[in-house]
């Protein structure tokens, strides 16, 4: 191997992505977008709110303290209430699930209505019910604080948009560049010079990689200053969480460039890889409660054991040892997809 | 002189295509080798294989008599018939990038001389015309001293003017005693640049010499060509065989002086008179009934 050549397309390609302005901006755009989006959306303290009609109301909008419905129902958390001239157009709307509770303001015996089908609709029908009981009642059950400070929503999701931007830039940023490559005949062009095809893709998988710890430091700085992310663990292992990572998913695209010629049936297995992969490593959502089966079936997807471990460390104090077996499999998946993309590369098929 | 690459036997079939069919050769170093023939004639497969881009069904490839080894690639400059290059390079940058993958090669400024590469050589590798891509192509395959050139079709899509300056920089490397293989289907760019050619048709070679001896052997005479307007006479009065092709008649013949004599003793106005040699264009033509380019 000679480093000279390696060197040589290394800078190129980086010299390529660096003048690219449109792809260099969006690539630190987009994932600060995303956060910030979801940070409005969910920064407070509300991110579950039901939808409550009212009628008589002359307005949509309603002053929660004229409204002559129960007191403490009237206090309670994450509730919005929404105004309606009469009981025909909130049942519209309930029907069409555009609210989750209909009541009907005035003194007792209170009237309200609910969509059978509507989850929301039986949880705010226990919390209305709860609301007609006196304060003082015997409650049966003790409160109990979490110790510590408690996760935000934007402080879980945060690494999920950060490890799925590094997904979507690594497996189209090699995947799919490599392929148009091919297409174009620039591979062919460098076949004829004695560049070798393990000079060729590790220059292409260091170059993505530098690329993705570059983004994620300039994009975790950037949201830090907006939203102070809480970091229990050490800032080390999680740089080394993702660097693990990005590697994983960059050797996975390095397995999706080795053959091929066709952008569009490329764009057809990234997005069937994506995809799923997206959903199911818990960057939006927790699996906690899915099929076994589900969960089971996302262990195979890098992006799962990053997030996880990225999780454990930003919100459990996690260290490299707490982390090891998908610091483990993280390396194992590495090293397969860098193995079975070396023996698939093709320069011109 | 020394056999420098030899094709002995090439077959290349694509499923029960057959693209490549039985075709050998031997070129000498120093010389310039031309590979003719119509498009889809299977020059540029035969050249791939050459170039080691894609392997053939059957046949061999010796270069200095043995295998083609690694240092195949640091001893041959090849340019493509069509390319794509690393995006967002100046050309420059492409120069310099190319020049770290070998170990021998030639300056930037030699290149630039060489190819004449100063009024764009800080330009984008996607901006510059195409003339000025060409001699950057060629400045590509030149960048390792090969001591083989391989050109695909070099001039294809160039006007006049950039396919005579192209020629000439070709003319300069000829004058090194590099060895080159050109394919082409401009019969006068290989008259005008090769030593030996072989004729392709339909995946086989079908003439091979040197231009004056295809001339020689397959395209005997000269044509006379006149106006039809100037042509009074009647056919079948006139000594030698007349043929009328769209407003003109052609007159074959071995001796140019006695068909001028003969049509000036007949009264035939001379002026707008042309007199055709024959070119390898006429080669192929009689080789195979038809023109290259239909």
């Amino acid at each position: 191997m000679s480093f000279k050549r390696l060197w040589s397309i290394l800078k190129a390609r980086n010299l390529e992505f660096f003048r690219d302005r449109s792809a260099f901006g969006w690539n630190f755009l987009f994932p600060f977008l995303l956060v910030a989006g979801f940070g409005i959306i969910f920064g407070g303290e509300t991110y579950t709110e039901y939808k409550i009609g009212v009628f008589p109301s002359e307005s949509e909008q309603v002053s929660i303290e004229r409204l002559n419905i129960p007191q403490r129902f009237k206090e309670m958390n994450y509730l919005k209430f929404i105004g309606f001239p009469n009981a025909e157009e909130g049942l519209e709307k309930l029907k069409h699930h555009r609210i989750d509770f209909l009541l009907k303001a005035g003194d007792g015996p209170h009237q309200y209505w609910i969509n059978d089908a509507s989850p929301n609709g039986y949880v705010v029908e226990q919390m209305f019910k709860a609301s007609l009981f006196p304060a003082e009642s015997t409650l049966k059950a003790e409160k109990k604080e979490i110790q510590g400070s408690a996760t935000r929503y934007i402080d879980w999701l945060f690494p999920g948009i950060l490890a799925m931007n590094m997904m979507f830039s690594a497996l189209w940023g090699v995947g799919y560049v490599v392929v148009r490559y091919r297409k174009n005949g620039v591979l062919k062009r460098l076949k004829v010079t004695p560049l070798t095809a393990f000079e060729y893709i590790t220059a292409q998988a260091i170059s993505r990689i530098f690329l993705l710890m570059f983004t994620l430091v300039i994009v975790w700085t950037g949201c830090d200053l907006i939203f102070s992310f809480r970091v229990q663990g050490s800032y080390l292992h999680l740089f080394v969480i993702f660097f693990l990572g990005s590697l994983s998913l960059t050797a996975l695209g390095l397995v999706l460039a080795s053959r091929g010629t066709s952008e569009e049936f490329t764009t057809g297995i990234l997005n069937f890889i994506s995809w799923p992969m997206m959903f199911l490593s818990e960057v939006w959502f927790s699996l906690e409660g899915a099929p076994q089966w589900v969960k089971s079936f996302a262990k195979i997807f890098p992006l799962t054991h990053m997030l996880t471990a990225a999780r454990k460390v930003m919100s459990d104090s996690a260290g490299l040892i707490d982390v090891g077996p998908e610091i483990m499999i993280l390396s194992l998946m590495t090293l397969g997809f860098l193995t079975l993309g070396a023996a698939l590369f093709s320069w011109n098929k | 002189m020394e056999t420098i690459l030899e094709v002995k036997d090439l077959v290349k079939k694509y499923n029960q295509v057959v693209a490549v069919d039985g075709v050998s050769f031997a070129i000498r170093q120093g010389v310039c080798f031309g590979l003719l023939g119509p498009n889809g004639a299977g020059k540029t497969t035969t050249i791939e294989v050459i170039e080691d881009v894609i392997p053939p069904t059957t046949g061999e490839i010796l270069y200095k008599g043995k295998s083609r080894s690694p240092s195949f690639r640091e001893e041959v400059g090849i340019q493509f018939q069509s390319t794509a290059l690393l995006n967002l390079l100046t050309v420059r940058e492409t120069l310099q990038t190319f020049q770290s993958f070998f170990t021998k090669t030639n300056t930037i400024e030699e290149l630039v001389k060489l190819c004449r590469l100063g009024e764009f050589l800080d330009q984008h590798n996607d901006k510059i015309s195409g003339g000025q891509r060409q001699r950057f192509l060629l400045a590509l395959a030149l960048v390792n001293r090969p001591e083989l050139l391989i050109l695909d079709e070099p001039s294809t899509g160039l006007d006049p003017q950039a396919r005579r300056n192209l020629w000439d920089l070709i003319q300069g490397i000829k004058a090194e005693g590099k060895t080159l293989i050109l394919t082409t289907h401009y019969m006068e760019e290989a008259q005008y640049l090769c030593d030996e050619v072989a004729i392709m048709d339909y995946g086989k070679i079908i003439a091979r010499g040197t231009p004056a001896e295809l001339i020689r052997q397959y395209s005997r005479g000269i044509t006379v060509v006149l106006p039809r307007e100037r042509y009074a006479l009647k056919a079948n009065s006139f000594p030698l065989p007349v043929r009328e092709v769209n407003d003109t008649i052609e007159i074959k013949t071995d001796d140019v002086n006695q068909c001028l004599e003969h049509l000036i003793t007949h009264g035939v106005d001379l002026t707008d008179i042309t007199v055709r040699s024959p070119n390898l264009e006429t080669v192929f033509l009689n080789l195979t009934g038809r023109k290259l380019r239909e």
